[in-house]
């Protein structure tokens, strides 16, 4: 069967069980990737089906584990490595933004890094510290680097595919409070660019954007409003660096108003990237300031307190009612 | 080769003079300092390393001129290179005066199909890979950061960020290691960066998967201006032990022992028995860059101490003394080396500034949207100035 209903994680592990099959440059890295399957079990079965030479437990030491892919992929090996959880990047981050962001330019293009770094992100899990953050504006920022979130299970295959044939290094973002919602996967489609955002809802009075886990919330901030007789069009981002944004243009070019809505603090984040140049391309449509909604310039805080930070059905109607009141 | 009697039997009291200075620094003459050509000039043989020696046991004096000249003109690049500095054509230079025995010793002794990940100080490594050393000057000139393509002589890019390469000398090692080949990979890096945690990590994946590595630290003793004794209180090449694989030192002012201790480390690892850690114990008689001024943090006294141990003068005095060479040969090379000199400045100085607009190219492989817009928005800023100029 071509389209199966799979979770998002499952999704993921059927991809890399298919790029592991396809090209034998292909290798698996992280900490509990082989016997375990990982910690959320997306590598789950890989080893015991290529072997430990294919995918590789490693040492307990982040920017070794970057840090040799990249040696890795020097030989022409494609890894993809494994970041156990997001606030764990932090000791690789070294690695990924002074080597692997910039190696590629460094050599004039002469040698390429198709590395993949795929990082659980995001809270709604009830979590301890560490394992709950958003951090990918911190990587969408460096020049050298793709940035990516698949917020459904069809995308999660898909583009975790595309990832692995990029000779860029791509970091992979998984929405981990979502590894258990299940989707359609169409194993023979023709997927759509990696980089290119999707309208998964039509709407004409204001348009949200959101990537990865915040992208089911709109969907059910976007029911909610159809109730109270407002049409809102979601976009799923899919790619923060690059940003599609000739696709929002052309959204709020038809809708007028924008808000973004993201886990990570608004801050110096994706969402304020969005307003900046949509203002510059939409001055003239803009009925209302772009606004966005995501989380507080504080450390993520404990988990009884995560659905205080997190953006959830009210703050974003909230912002839609404010959006909307101009 | 002869065995000098002389030179054998002195060497035991090297030792015990050497042990003084060893409570605060273990350094040459220690008793595991691998030495195969004393400072005088004179060959060492020590029963305790003739697994090393055995490596250049057959050593011609033809090879012996040739390791020779590869310092001489090393040393000759290295000189024009800060004189260029000095002058205004280079924005930095990082000097390896006093290293080249370690790094030409180490460099002859890969093999073509071996890997080499430098950091930014392998000027004398990369001449024995056959990079043109003009081409190691565009960085430092700033007309780009790199200069030469990796894969043409297996020399990886200089690293700037200390330590980062031996990890992916480590990966590249398992790469090899995985595809069944039978090279090898050599990583340098220096004392300081021994205190990175790139370093332990190369020396943890490395050994967990027994990759084909070599760890080649030129202990030049200074990281900038902090002494070895601030970055370690063991003698570094100890540090393998604790990881599962053998440390060696090496007298890195000897080319000979160089070459030797590397080529057995190598070789090693070609058979499958993972990596080494080998310590040149050498020193940096210039500067760290010529940023630094090292007369703020050391002593004249030091460096003049070291010169006695001058790895060129050494190998000079062997060749005069035990070898065939005449002096047609030292006044052949004083001629090439001031061809070379003559050659890397005019180069430099002819070297053109990129073109601007390669700012944006090789950013991505595979391209990416915002660069292309940026790119186009800087063509037109740049285009809107020669309208300008046309419509006057």
């Amino acid at each position: 069967m071509a389209v199966q209903k799979l979770p998002l994680a499952k999704a993921i592990n059927e991809s890399l069980r298919l790029a592991l099959e396809t090209d034998p440059k292909v290798l698996i890295m992280g900490e509990d990737v082989g016997k375990l399957g990982g910690v959320f079990r997306v590598t789950d079965g890989l080893q015991k089906d290529f072997g430990e030479d294919r995918v590789i437990d490693t040492p307990l030491a982040e920017s070794g584990i970057v840090g040799t892919a990249i040696g890795l992929a020097l030989r022409g090996y494609r890894p993809v490595v494994e970041i156990q959880f997001d606030g764990f990047v932090f000791p690789a981050y070294d690695q990924i933004v002074t080597q692997l962001a910039k190696m590629h330019a460094r050599a004039l293009g002469k040698i390429k890094l198709p590395v993949v770094v795929r990082i659980p992100y995001g809270g709604g899990i009830g979590a301890v510290e560490h394992h709950s953050e958003s951090p990918e504006a911190l990587f969408a920022h460096v020049a050298g680097l793709k940035v990516v979130s698949p917020s459904n299970s069809s995308d999660a295959y898909w583009m975790m595919q595309q990832a692995i044939q990029s000779d860029d290094p791509v970091i992979f973002f998984e929405p981990k409070r979502r590894y258990w919602d299940k989707g359609e996967v169409d194993t023979e489609a023709i997927p759509g660019p990696l980089h290119g955002a999707r309208t998964l809802r039509e709407g004409t009075d204001l348009t949200l954007v959101a990537y990865g886990p915040m992208v089911k919330v709109c969907l059910e901030v976007a029911a909610a409003a159809q109730e109270e007789g407002k049409s809102l069009e979601v976009l799923d981002l899919r790619s923060m660096s690059p940003i599609d944004f000739d696709a929002v243009q052309k959204s709020v070019e038809k809708t007028r108003r924008l808000v973004v809505v993201h886990e990570a603090p608004v801050f110096l984040g994706t969402g304020a990237e969005i307003a900046a140049r949509i203002t510059e391309r939409c001055f003239y449509h803009l009925e209302a300031p772009v606004l966005r909604v995501g989380g507080y310039h504080v450390p993520y805080p404990p988990a009884r307190l995560e659905d205080e930070y997190l953006p959830g059905l009210d703050r974003v109607l909230d912002a839609v009612d404010r959006s909307l009141a101009y | 080769m002869t065995v000098d009697s002389t030179a054998a039997a002195r060497t035991p009291r090297k030792r015990t003079a050497a042990k003084k200075s060893a409570k605060k620094s273990p350094g040459v003459g220690a008793p595991d300092l691998v030495q195969l050509l004393s400072p005088e000039g004179r060959r060492v043989e020590d029963p305790a390393h003739a697994e090393y020696a055995a490596f250049v046991e057959d050593i011609t004096a033809d090879e012996l001129r040739g390791l020779y000249r590869d310092m001489v003109l090393t040393r000759r690049f290295d000189a024009e290179a800060t004189s260029l500095q000095r002058q205004g054509e280079l924005g930095l230079w990082a000097s390896l005066l006093g290293q080249e025995a370690a790094q030409i010793g180490s460099g002859r002794a890969t093999r073509d199909d071996d890997y080499v990940f430098p950091t930014y100080r392998e000027h004398g490594v990369a001449w024995c890979r056959g990079v043109d050393p003009t081409n190691l000057l565009g960085m430092f000139r700033g007309v780009n950061n790199g200069g030469w393509d990796p894969n043409s002589n297996n020399f990886h890019l200089y690293t700037i960020v200390i330590g980062s390469q031996t990890l992916h000398a480590t990966g590249y090692a398992m790469g090899i290691a995985k595809d069944g080949a039978d090279s090898a990979v050599i990583a340098y890096f220096g004392d300081g960066a021994s205190s990175q945690g790139d370093v332990a990590e190369s020396f943890t994946f490395s050994a967990v998967y027994n990759a084909p590595v070599v760890f080649f630290c030129q202990n030049n003793q200074w990281a900038i201006s902090e002494p070895t004794e601030k970055q370690t209180r063991v003698p570094l090449y100890q540090r393998a032990q604790g990881y599962g694989f053998p440390g060696v030192r090496v007298d890195g002012n000897d080319v000979l022992a160089c070459l030797a201790v590397t080529k057995w480390a190598l070789e090693r690892a070609r058979r499958g028995e993972g990596p080494t850690l080998v310590e040149a114990f050498t020193y940096r008689m210039g500067a760290h860059t010529t940023s630094d001024d090292p007369s703020k943090y050391r002593a004249d006294e030091e460096r003049e101490a070291w010169e006695a141990k001058d790895p060129i003068l050494r190998l000079r005095t062997y060749l005069e003394s035990e070898t065939d060479t005449d002096e047609g040969f030292f006044a052949e090379l004083e001629a090439e080396s001031e061809a070379l000199g003559l050659r890397v400045r005019e180069v430099v100085r002819a070297m053109p500034d990129p073109d601007r607009m390669a700012i944006f190219e090789n950013a991505y492989a595979d391209g990416h949207s915002l660069v292309d817009e940026e790119r186009a928005q800087f063509a037109a800023y740049q285009a809107s100035f020669s309208d300008a100029e046309g419509g006057n």
